[in-house]
């Protein structure tokens, strides 16, 4: 920089100054000394001149950019609504790159915090990239191997926790012994659990706690290590907690706590650890060695598997590998997650160029509008560089606000993101929190875009000659058809079917909550236990479920009680092969149907609302002494038995070549979710199909939280060891609900997005048209023309490219909730009040960005004018 | 420096130094001590410049472009900085020379006016 090149050179100007002082002094008869000190003397204190000078450079620059500052200040409080446009649109497309920038930044950029992630693999089943594995085919992976670094894998599961009187679900990670190890990280504090532990079945009774849920749940307290807590009702050492930031290898799943998977059987009451048909880990994962190549380790794994094919032919079918990143499920997922998060950021992108676009063309207007006071300055001697400067500070410091705005904005939003769990079944939970690349990227991004659309008026500047326009006023340019038109239209476009498929998408849902789903949702109270959280066993459990169903029962309020394994659309799913009675080769391709499972207490039908078509319900009769039977749903009845009548009294097989006699038949229903078509489904009675974990109906007009309390409380009466979850069946129907939901809710920012696009781009294109016309728009008023025909002329191509962009949207809106409809259960655009409404809004929008402009073509009074001319 | 001498010189008017160092530098380039030299030579030594104060005052034309700097040979042969009056400089000088004509002109005829009262 020159500033440094200047400043360098001021000690060598100084010396010699000086220099030549002395010599002269010694002309005239001083001695060398003498001379020195006169010189010295004469020039002053160098320090300060030093300083004085450097002051100058950082002072002048200093005072012309606080000049352009407030210069640039004071021109945008004189246009209000302009600059609030402005920075509103650069706050909502900084805000949404930055959000989607730190995300992808979260899930696919940042890579997962544990050493040497590079060599970190999960292997996945080559056909279908699933990840379970049966834990004896795992053992045979880790022990057989010649190409990781140890495997390890685990499963996640809910148990009970019961720290003290206070028992309550918690999200369990059941680990191998070698887990830790195998990510070669150290714990926080205490120990962590390593492959010595393993001393076969209930050998390791430890937990090693999340670091977040020992924040949260034991206050950071140290003195935990050490302490004997009850999980299940089985006594459990806290050894460690690990590290902060560490929660697996799942980007998108977190756990409360980690324990051996050794101990599975006290953690989910029943143990599958020899069982190598059934693949129960949730997922394996290793550091390949050093020099292996993924394509060397799968072969190797291939090769175990045929060999575990031929050892164990039934068990094992078609064991082939392959491996995959964990951080977001392996191939079952990544591919996905990685296309969905690129494509959000490329949209984000875009957003920003065409806010840029919108934002160049307003900032163009504006310049039109100062061509005289530009030329005036030119004229009086500014140069053209200090003139562009001034605009340009205008625009960073627009885009700056915007961007500080749009990214303290963005941040509250992934703050809330990050703590959010979408699906409290599920541990669920993604650490969005924007990092330092995050403000990085959003900075540039404002830099970028101020520059950007500071920069679309240079040219007009560049091209201001002052004598010409002093003497004719501005300078129109006129086009027929501009590619800043083809832009607007565009925007429009899109703008009006994102309003179309987001008015679509919420109509749908809201119709969907009222709609039939084969029971009712409402007044009802959905309570979750599982007995084997507090102890229960065998003969137990049935026992203490009934008791449990009579106890709610006497609850004043209550209509009716009912429980279930699993209520409809809750995110789970049990499902099975029938064979019709005449089958005698039980083989899955001779199967009549694949249902859906569920096990139903007495009182469920009547519970849940769901109509009986013929036959009867289950009684507490139909225990395991009595002969097996069913209620079927009608899909049931037409895919086995070919007709909905006459099924009662007909037997069915299941696969183990049970014989089932069909009881009765209900409606169907939708199952898992919303806009499925009708599936078979099977009930069996609860006695003859138990199960620990079940969710009790209860319906009632009751007030939600008081019928909540009251179970509650009824529940600590019967047994205060056991942890429930309450909640209402709405509630519960987050689960189904969640995909047309984000899809609603993801239209709708969009929408708004698109909104406030239009709004500028309609804006700029607005203003600039009045600007340019305001003399022919005076002449016009001077001519007598009437206020319509003033803002004909100004406005009307601008109203002609909103009506052309809002219709093609409509059209194109219309066809694309077709597509919607797949993910919103009754989402249709022949709906009149959404017809009705995107016109409204398309139409309010224009009223709304052309407010200011029409103001302005309106108020043109022909005398001003003239006077100005 | 003595008092008396002192009292005999004048000191500079803010900005004062800027237009006498363009007025200097349209006879030609010239370095630092030259000017500083020019300066008091042409004010018969009246005007007490210290000539320290010309190196914040030179930089600050620089930075507006009124002057440039080039490398060059002094007269004892040593390699020196050479200032140089730009075109915009050159319009400065006539600009801020008729402001003081004016100025000093102004103050000219109140003085005279108070000598002409002070008489009467």
């Amino acid at each position: 920089m020159r500033r440094k090149r200047m400043l360098e050179d001021l000690d060598k100007d100084i010396r010699e100054h000086i220099e030549a002082e002395t010599l002269e002094n010694i002309e005239r008869g001083m001695s060398p000394e003498e001379a020195r000190y006169a010189a010295l003397r004469k020039f002053g204190n160098v320090t300060r001149v030093k300083e004085e000078t450097r002051e100058v450079w950082t002072f002048l620059w200093l005072e012309l950019l606080r000049e352009d500052i407030r210069f640039s200040f004071r021109m945008m409080r004189k246009s209000p609504g302009v600059t609030a446009i402005a920075v509103v649109t650069v706050a909502l497309a900084i805000g949404a790159n930055a959000v989607v920038f730190s995300v992808l930044n979260a899930l696919i950029l940042r890579p997962l915090d544990v050493p040497h992630p590079e060599s970190l693999y999960t292997i996945e089943h080559w056909r279908d990239k699933s990840l379970a594995l049966s834990y004896p085919d795992y053992l045979d992976l880790r022990d057989h191997n010649r190409s990781f670094d140890g495997l390890a894998a685990y499963n996640g599961t809910q148990a009970g926790l019961d720290t003290g009187g206070n028992p309550a679900r918690a999200f369990v990670d059941e680990v191998t012994g070698n887990y830790f190890d195998v990510f070669g990280i150290q714990p926080y504090l205490g120990r962590f659990i390593h492959a010595s532990d393993e001393h076969g079945p209930n050998s390791a009774p430890y937990i090693v706690l999340n670091y977040a849920y020992w924040h949260n749940h034991f206050q950071d307290d140290r003195g935990v290590i050490g302490r004997t807590v009850q999980l299940n009702k089985h006594p459990f050492t806290i050894v460690g907690v690990a590290p902060p930031g560490f929660h697996g290898p799942v980007l998108f799943f977190t756990q409360d706590f980690f324990v051996p998977i050794v101990n599975q059987e006290q953690v989910e009451g029943q143990n599958s650890l020899n069982a190598r048909g059934s693949p129960s880990l949730f997922m394996t994962i290793g550091h390949l060695k050093a020099g292996v190549t993924p394509q060397q380790a799968i072969g190797d794994l291939n090769s175990i598997g045929s060999y575990l094919e031929k050892t164990y032919p039934q068990a094992d079918a078609k064991l082939r590998f392959g491996l995959a990143r964990p951080s977001l499920f392996g191939d079952f997922s990544g591919p996905a997650t990685r296309a969905f998060l690129t494509a959000l950021m490329l949209l984000a992108g875009l957003i920003l160029l065409a806010a840029c676009a919108n934002l160049g063309s307003l900032f163009t207007a504006r310049a039109a509008d100062r061509t005289r006071e530009r030329a005036m300055r030119l004229a009086l001697g500014a140069s053209r560089g200090r003139i562009l400067r001034g605009l340009l500070t205008e625009a960073l410091l627009t885009s700056f606000i915007g961007g500080a705005l749009g990214l303290w904005a963005g941040a509250a939003l992934l703050s809330g993101l990050s703590v959010w769990q979408p699906v409290p079944k599920f541990p669920v939970q993604m650490a969005v929190y924007p990092d330092a690349h995050v403000y990085a990227v959003a900075l540039l991004l404002t830099l970028i875009s101020g520059l950007l659309f500071g920069a679309a008026p240079v040219r007009q500047v560049l091209h201001t000659y002052p004598y010409q326009i002093i003497r004719s006023g501005s300078i129109s340019t006129g086009r027929p058809i501009t590619v800043r038109d083809l832009l607007l239209v565009a925007q429009i476009a899109i703008c009006a079917v994102l309003i179309t498929s987001s008015m679509v998408a919420v109509r749908g849902l809201m119709r969907s909550l009222n709609g039939r789903f084969g029971f009712e949702p409402r007044n009802t109270m959905l309570m979750d236990t599982d007995l084997a959280m507090a102890g229960y066993r065998g003969d137990r459990v049935p026992a203490m479920q009934k008791r449990m169903m009579e106890a709610m029962q006497t609850i004043p309020g209550i209509t009716s009680v009912g429980f279930a394994d699993r209520t409809p659309l809750n995110g789970t799913l049990r499902r099975s092969m029938v064979f019709t009675d005449k089958t005698t080769d039980l083989r899955p391709s001779n199967a009549a149907a694949n249902v859906i499972e569920y096990s139903v207490s007495p009182g469920y039908f009547g519970a849940a609302t769901t109509a009986m078509l013929s036959g009867r319900t289950f009684t507490w009769h139909d225990d395991t002494n009595a002969p097996r039977v069913a209620v079927i749903n009608q899909e049931f009845g037409r895919e086995v038995f070919g007709s909905i009548t006459n099924t009662t009294g007909k037997h069915c097989q299941l696969q183990d070549g049970t014989r089932v006699e069909v009881v009765g038949m209900a409606e169907n229903g939708k199952y898992q979710t919303l806009t499925e078509d009708p599936e078979p489904a099977i009930f069996f009675p609860i006695l003859q199909s138990p199960s620990s974990s079940t969710t009790l109906l209860a319906r009632s007009n009751l007030d939600p939280a008081q019928l909540a309390a009251a179970i509650r409380s009824k529940l600590h009466g019967l047994d205060s060891g056991l942890p429930s979850f309450i909640q209402t069946w709405n509630k519960g129907l987050g689960v189904a609900l969640f995909a047309p939901r984000m899809a609603t809710i993801s239209l709708g920012v969009l929408g708004v997005m698109g909104v406030m696009l239009s709004m500028t781009g309609i804006f700029g294109i607005a203003a600039y048209s009045v600007s340019r016309r305001l003399k022919e728009l005076g002449i016009r008023m001077a001519l007598g023309a009437q206020r319509k025909d003033v803002l004909q002329a100004a406005l009307g191509r601008v109203f002609k490219l909103l009506a052309f962009g809002s219709a093609a949207g409509l059209l194109l809106g219309i066809l694309a909730s077709q597509v919607l409809a797949s993910i919103v259960y009754q989402a249709t655009p022949r709906d009149p009040l959404v017809l009705a409404a995107v016109v409204l809004s398309m139409a309010s929008l224009g009223l709304l960005a052309t407010w200011i402009p029409a103001q302005r073509a309106l108020s043109v009074h022909p005398l001003t004018l003239l006077r100005e001319e | 420096m003595s008092t008396k001498q002192q009292k005999e010189r004048v000191d500079l008017l803010q900005g004062t130094l800027d237009l006498l160092i363009l007025r200097t530098l349209v006879l030609g380039p010239a370095h630092g001590h030259a000017i500083a030299k020019a300066i008091e030579f042409k004010s018969d030594e009246v005007l007490h410049v210290e000539q320290g104060s010309l190196y914040p005052a030179l930089h600050r034309l620089i930075k507006r472009k009124w002057i440039s700097v080039e490398e060059g040979t002094s007269e004892n042969h040593r390699r020196a900085k050479f200032y140089r009056l730009t075109a915009e400089g050159r319009r400065r000088l006539t600009v801020e020379t008729s402001k003081w004509d004016k100025l000093a002109g102004a103050i000219a005829r109140i003085l005279g006016r108070v000598e002409q009262e002070g008489q009467s």
